[in-house]
């Protein structure tokens, strides 16, 4: 960083502010930062391989073989119900991490249950949603558009289901380890992770739902 | 490498995403950010999912509007649940973000419009069928 500013020449008093002499004269940066960031980078390159998906579905939404398009497939009330689910994980998952970070174990593990059960009611419905259109004919084989539509929602539900997995073994972590520097960590990169799918869901719905059902 | 270091509690350059430093006496602050971004966050939706099935507004405007509130839903996710922010402490996580934004925008924008020409220019579906007779 300090070589970036100094080649483009900003030298304006704003690192003076800045504590940085403090690591850097040590050539450290805490282990919770090189951690955070890491797993920031692959969170970034995870939607990039999303956006692929969203590339190819918005190719394929027209090609329906003749076969049912999103406004007669869509159920806006699931999907609303969906996305509240999500979001609401995602602000529990928030607390969660507030109760990891100040050793509430009580804060920690109801927050961490709460999302967990909000974020399966979204895997349950969404497989729910997927089992009714296979069932109606309108499976991945149907159509160019519904395999993009499968492949798309159904990896973003993959990504949520990993991530619920992944929650009970922080729970468990906690339980057994305790708030070590090093679980807390896999908290931070955890609620990262759940944050960036409720990310990644925003543009899902936008995109795949609320812009298919208008057409 | 020991399971137990210290983490240090001397402010840093750099903070880590998703991090917002608060001590036990802050945590209302914390949940007051989180709180925050949930009310804009539920806002937002509401909004996406009233303008969607409206007629109150020009059609061909909806889809942009859609888009609209989608990247302002995820500024609010980012700042207010990432804790991704423009402080001078988070440059670096900026930085990598702002280049994610640009490979999913040549990925999307560039598959897109390469695919519109690709369709424009090729021969009608029945005109091939013929020609393979």
């Amino acid at each position: 960083m300090s070589a970036f500013e100094a080649a483009a020449g900003r030298d304006d008093g704003w690192r003076d502010r800045q504590p940085m002499a403090a690591h850097a004269a040590h050539g450290q940066v805490s282990k919770r930062i090189i951690v955070g960031y890491g797993f920031w980078i692959f969170l970034l390159s995870d939607i990039v391989m999303f956006s692929a998906f969203f590339a190819s579905y918005a190719v394929l939404v027209g090609q329906t073989a003749g076969g049912p398009s999103g406004r007669e497939l869509f159920d806006l009330r699931n999907t609303a119900i969906q996305t509240a689910c999500l979001l609401l994980s995602s602000f529990a998952c928030g607390l969660a991490s507030i109760g990891a970070q100040t050793r509430r174990g009580s804060w920690f593990y109801g927050a961490m249950a709460a999302t967990f059960v909000l974020g399966a009611a979204f895997v349950g419905l969404e497989a729910r949603e997927f089992a009714g259109l296979v069932a109606r004919g309108a499976g991945p084989t149907r159509s160019a558009f519904l395999s993009a539509f499968f492949t798309l929602v159904g990896c973003h539900g993959l990504h949520v289901t990993a991530g619920l997995l992944w929650l009970l073994t922080m729970m468990a972590q906690v339980f057994a380890k305790g708030y070590r520097a090093d679980i807390l960590r896999r908290m931070l990169c955890f609620s990262l992770f759940w944050h960036t799918l409720d990310i990644i869901w925003v543009a899902l719905f936008t995109v795949v739902y609320l812009m298919g059902a208008g057409q | 490498m020991s399971h137990y270091e210290q983490e240090s509690d001397a402010p840093y350059a750099d903070t880590a995403p998703g991090d917002d430093h608060f001590d036990e006496d802050e945590t209302a602050e914390g949940v007051g950010s989180y709180l925050v971004g949930l009310g804009l966050a539920t806002l937002l939706t509401i909004v996406s999912f009233f303008i969607s099935g409206t007629t109150l507004v020009w059609g061909p405007s909806i889809p942009v509007a859609l888009a609209v509130l989608a990247i302002a839903q995820m500024g609010v996710h980012l700042v207010f649940f990432l804790h991704i922010t423009t402080s001078p402490d988070n440059v670096n996580n900026v930085m990598a973000l702002a280049f994610g934004v640009l490979i999913v925008f040549l990925l999307i924008a560039g598959s897109l419009w390469i695919m519109a020409h690709l369709n424009h220019n090729m021969m009608p579906m029945d005109q091939i069928m013929q020609m393979q007779r």
